[in-house]
C-alpha cells in the first residue's frame, strides 16, 4: 500500500473499493467516513449484547473489539431468528496465491464463530475465474490455487456436515447460472459501470464477475441444499471493501423476490508496517502468514512492526506509546482474547510504563500460537477431505 | 434437642447474629466461662480440620501444619463455599457442633486442652444467634455420641518435627478428602465417602490417603487424540473444560506457593491473583483447542464415510 506520495494537486481522498484500499494522505483509514459514503450502519453494542443473548455464549473477540464494525441488516437477521427463521452464511476467497496471511484468516474465523453460535450452514466461493481473469494466471493454475486454499480454509474448523465449498469453475451451472442470468438482467451497464470509475473495466468479463459474487446470496443457486426454502435469509460477513458488489446485488434481490442478503463488515487488518491500507500478498513483510514459524514470526514483528513507542526509553516514559498508529497492539486487539489483559497492555503502554519489546513480545507469542494451531488442523486436511467439501452434496443436518 | 436427649446440662443464649467472637462477647462475654474460637482448615490434598479454641489460645496455624504432617504452610483457611456444604452453617459459625452433620463426617476435630479448665465454654449450635455453654466433659458426650473420639491439644505448643520426631498429631489428619467442585454445572458436591458412613479418627499417614475425586475428563493432555466428549453439547465442553483447567491451576499455584513464601495470607492472595489471571486464558485455550480437534475428527470421519459412499461398488446379484 502507498504511503502519501500522490503527484495529484488536488486532495486525494480515501480509496476503498475492491481492488483497492489507501488512505488518505498516508494516514489512517477513516471508517466513519465509510460507513457515511456507502451508507451502511454501524455495529453498535446493543447488537453485540443481543447476539450473545441470542447465542447464548460470549460474543466473538471480533465483535467485541469492533473489528466487525458495520452492517446492512444484520438486524433484521436477528429478528428473523428470534423467530425461529434461520439464515445460511456466504464468504468467499479469491484464491490468487498460495500463501495466506492472518488478515485472509480473519472473516473466516469469524465466520466459523457465526456457523458454531448460530448453527446455520456455510457456502464458500473460491473465485477462481475472477483471479484468473485479473492476475496472470492460468486456469489451470487457478484451480489449483483455489484446492490449496480450500485446504487452509478447512482448518479453520469449519464443520463438514453444515458447509459446501465449491469453485466457480467447477459449480457455475444449472440453477447457479440460471440465478447469474437473472440478476444480469436486472443489472444495466449503468449500475455495472460504477465499476469503471475505479477505472478496472477492461474486459467483457468484469462485468460477469459482478454477477458472479451475486448469485451465492440466493438460495435457489443451490437446489441440493436449499431446495423449496426460497425465503432463507443470507448473511455474508465481508470486509468493507466489498460492499460495493453487495450493494448491487442487494438492490437486485426484491426484484426476484429475494430478501435483500444481510452483510456483516470488516475493518481490515493493517500491514505490519502501519495503518495505511491492508495487507498485500506480494510484500511477505507486510504480513505474517500461516507457514511462517515461531522464529520467522518474532523476526518480522520485532524488525518490521510500526510501534507507535517513542525513540528513547526516557521520553517514552515521559510520553507513553501513540496507540493510534502501533501496529503491535492493533494486532494483539484482534487476537489476544482476554480483555483484561489488553485493557492492562493499553493503559501501560499508553502511559509509558510498558515499553515496545514487551508488547511485540506478547504478540509473538499470541501469533505464534494461532500459526500452530491453524498448521496443526491444516496438516489433518487430506485430498479426499477438500473433495467431500466442495462435493455437491445434500446437508441434512445443517441447521443441527 | 440432642444435648437434651444425650442428658446434657447447657445454657442457651440467644442474641443478635454475630460474626466474631468479639461480637459474641459482648452477649455473652460476662458470664464466666471461656469464649471459643473456631477456625476451619483445609490442607493441600482437600482433607478439612476444625480447630476448636479458648479465644485467648494463640493458634499458629505453620506451627500447627508441621505438627500434622502436612509440612510448613500446609494448611490454610477453607473455603467458604466449603463450610456450607460440609458443614452446614453460616460464616461465623463454626462449632464443634457442626460434625452432627453427615457431610461432616471426613473433617477432622481439635479441642484445645485449656477448653478443660474452664468450668464452662461457649459454643454455637448450628445458628449465630445463639450461644450455648457447656463443660468439656459434656462436649465430649456429644461428640463420642455421633462416632467422635474427642483429641485435646496442647495448642501452644510448638515440638520440634524432624527425622527422629515424627509429627505428634499425624493420627488427627482425616482418611479421606473431599471435593468442593464450585461448577454450578454440577448438581450435588461429590464426597469422598465410598466406604464405611461413620467416621473413626484411625492411625494414618498422609501419605496413605486415598483421594476421590469428582469426575475429571479422562485425558489429563489436551494433545491428545481421544477427545471424551464427542457427541456431548456444548455446555459440557465449557464445564469439563472449566474443571479440567481449575484442576491444573490449583495443582500449579499449591506447588508453587509453598515453594515462594510460607506466609499463608499471601500464598492466598497469590493464588487467587493466579488463578483469576490464567484461569481464563487457560479456559479458553482448551475450550478452542478442543474444539478444533472435535470439528477436525468429525469431518475426517465424515470424509471417510462419504469417500466409501462413492466409492463402493452397487450389490452383485
Amino acid at each position: 500500500m502507498e504511503k502519501g506520495e500522490d503527484k495529484h494537486e488536488e486532495e486525494q481522498d480515501q480509496v476503498v473499493n475492491p481492488w483497492e484500499v489507501t488512505a488518505k494522505d498516508g494516514g489512517k483509514i477513516d471508517y466513519d467516513k465509510l460507513i457515511d459514503k456507502f451508507g451502511c450502519q454501524r455495529l453498535e453494542e446493543p447488537l453485540v449484547d443481543r447476539v450473545q443473548r441470542l447465542t447464548g455464549r460470549p460474543p466473538h473477540v471480533f465483535l467485541r473489539r469492533g473489528v466487525f464494525f458495520a452492517h446492512r441488516d444484520f438486524d433484521e437477521i436477528l429478528n428473523a431468528y428470534e423467530k425461529g427463521k434461520k439464515f445460511y452464511l456466504y464468504t468467499g476467497r479469491g484464491p490468487s496465491s498460495e500463501a495466506l496471511h492472518l488478515g485472509h484468516l480473519v472473516p473466516f474465523m469469524f465466520t466459523k464463530y457465526l456457523q458454531d453460535a448460530f448453527k446455520v450452514p456455510l457456502v464458500i466461493q473460491l473465485t477462481d475465474d475472477e483471479k484468473c481473469m485479473w492476475k496472470n494466471l492460468s486456469v489451470e493454475e487457478c484451480q489449483r490455487l483455489a484446492r490449496e486454499n480450500a485446504k487452509d480454509i478447512i482448518a479453520c474448523g469449519f464443520d463438514i456436515t453444515k458447509t459446501f465449498i465449491f469453485s466457480d469453475f467447477d459449480y457455475v451451472g444449472g440453477s447457479f447460472y440460471k440465478n447469474m442470468v437473472r440478476i444480469a438482467k436486472c443489472v444495466t451497464y449503468n449500475k455495472v459501470s460504477f465499476l469503471e470509475a475505479f477505472s478496472v473495466l477492461y474486459t467483457s468479463g468484469d462485468f460477469t464477475f459482478a454477477v458472479v459474487q451475486a448469485a451465492p446470496s440466493f438460495p435457489s443457486s443451490f437446489p441440493h441444499l436449499f431446495s423449496g426454502k426460497d425465503d432463507l435469509r443470507c448473511l455474508i460477513p465481508c470486509a468493507i471493501d466489498q460492499d460495493p458488489y453487495f450493494r448491487m446485488t442487494r438492490d437486485v434481490a426484491p426484484r426476484l423476490g429475494y430478501h435483500k442478503p444481510s452483510l456483516i463488515e470488516s475493518s481490515f487488518f493493517p500491514a505490519l508496517q502501519g495503518e495505511t491500507g491492508k495487507m498485500s500478498a506480494s510484500d511477505p513483510n507486510s504480513a505474517i502468514y500461516v507457514t511462517d514459524s515461531a522464529k520467522v514470526i518474532k523476526n518480522k514483528i520485532n524488525k518490521y512492526a510500526f510501534s507507535g513507542g517513542q525513540d528513547s526509553v526516557e521520553k517514552h516514559r515521559e510520553l507513553g506509546a501513540n496507540l493510534e498508529v502501533d501496529i503491535p497492539v492493533k494486532y494483539l486487539s484482534f487476537f489476544l482474547e482476554d480483555d483484561a489483559e489488553l485493557e492492562h497492555i493499553k493503559t501501560e503502554y499508553g502511559a509509558g510504563r510498558m515499553l515496545t519489546g514487551e508488547v511485540k513480545k506478547r504478540l509473538a507469542d499470541v501469533l505464534t500460537e494461532v500459526v500452530d494451531r491453524h498448521r496443526a488442523a491444516r496438516a489433518a486436511v487430506t485430498e479426499e477431505m477438500v473433495d467431500a467439501f466442495m462435493a455437491v452434496r445434500p446437508l441434512p443436518n445443517m441447521f443441527d | 434437642m440432642v444435648l437434651q436427649e444425650l442428658g446434657i446440662k447447657f445454657e442457651q443464649y440467644d442474641h443478635p447474629a454475630v460474626l466474631t467472637v468479639e461480637a459474641q462477647a459482648k452477649y455473652v462475654g460476662d458470664k464466666g466461662g471461656g469464649l471459643s474460637k473456631n477456625l476451619f482448615l483445609k490442607d493441600k490434598k482437600s482433607r478439612f480440620y476444625i480447630v476448636s479454641a479458648l479465644a485467648d489460645t494463640k493458634v499458629d496455624l505453620k506451627v500447627l501444619s508441621q505438627r500434622l504432617g502436612l509440612g510448613k504452610g500446609g494448611i490454610r483457611m477453607a473455603p467458604e463455599e466449603a463450610l456450607g456444604q460440609l458443614l452446614q452453617v453460616p460464616l461465623g459459625c463454626v462449632t464443634p457442633f457442626a460434625l452432627i452433620n453427615e457431610s461432616a463426617s471426613y473433617v477432622s476435630l481439635l479441642l484445645d486442652k485449656e477448653f478443660k479448665t474452664q468450668p464452662h465454654c461457649f459454643f454455637h449450635p448450628l445458628s449465630n444467634e445463639t450461644s450455648i455453654s457447656v463443660q468439656a466433659s459434656d462436649l465430649d458426650k456429644f461428640l463420642k455420641s455421633i462416632g467422635r473420639e474427642p483429641s485435646y491439644v496442647d495448642l501452644e505448643a510448638n515440638p520440634p518435627v524432624g527425622k527422629d520426631q515424627p509429627p505428634d498429631l499425624a493420627i488427627l489428619v482425616p482418611s479421606g478428602t473431599i471435593d468442593i467442585p464450585d461448577a454450578p454445572e454440577n448438581s450435588t458436591p461429590s464426597q469422598a465417602v465410598s466406604e464405611k458412613s461413620f467416621p473413626v479418627q484411625k492411625k494414618c499417614t498422609p501419605a496413605s490417603v486415598d483421594s476421590v475425586k469428582s469426575a475429571k475428563p479422562s485425558s489429563a493432555d489436551p494433545n491428545a487424540k481421544d477427545k471424551p466428549n464427542n457427541a456431548a453439547p456444548q455446555p459440557n465442553a465449557f464445564a469439563e473444560s472449566r474443571l479440567f483447567v481449575d484442576e491444573i491451576l490449583k495443582k500449579t499455584t499449591e506447588l508453587l506457593l509453598s515453594e515462594l513464601t510460607e506466609d499463608v495470607a499471601k500464598q492466598e492472595a497469590l493464588a487467587n491473583s493466579v488463578r483469576k489471571h490464567l484461569a481464563p486464558d487457560l479456559q479458553n485455550l482448551t475450550r478452542t483447542f478442543c474444539s478444533l480437534l472435535q470439528v477436525m475428527f468429525k469431518n475426517t470421519a465424515y470424509t471417510q464415510g462419504f469417500y466409501a459412499g462413492s466409492n463402493c461398488q452397487p450389490k452383485r446379484l
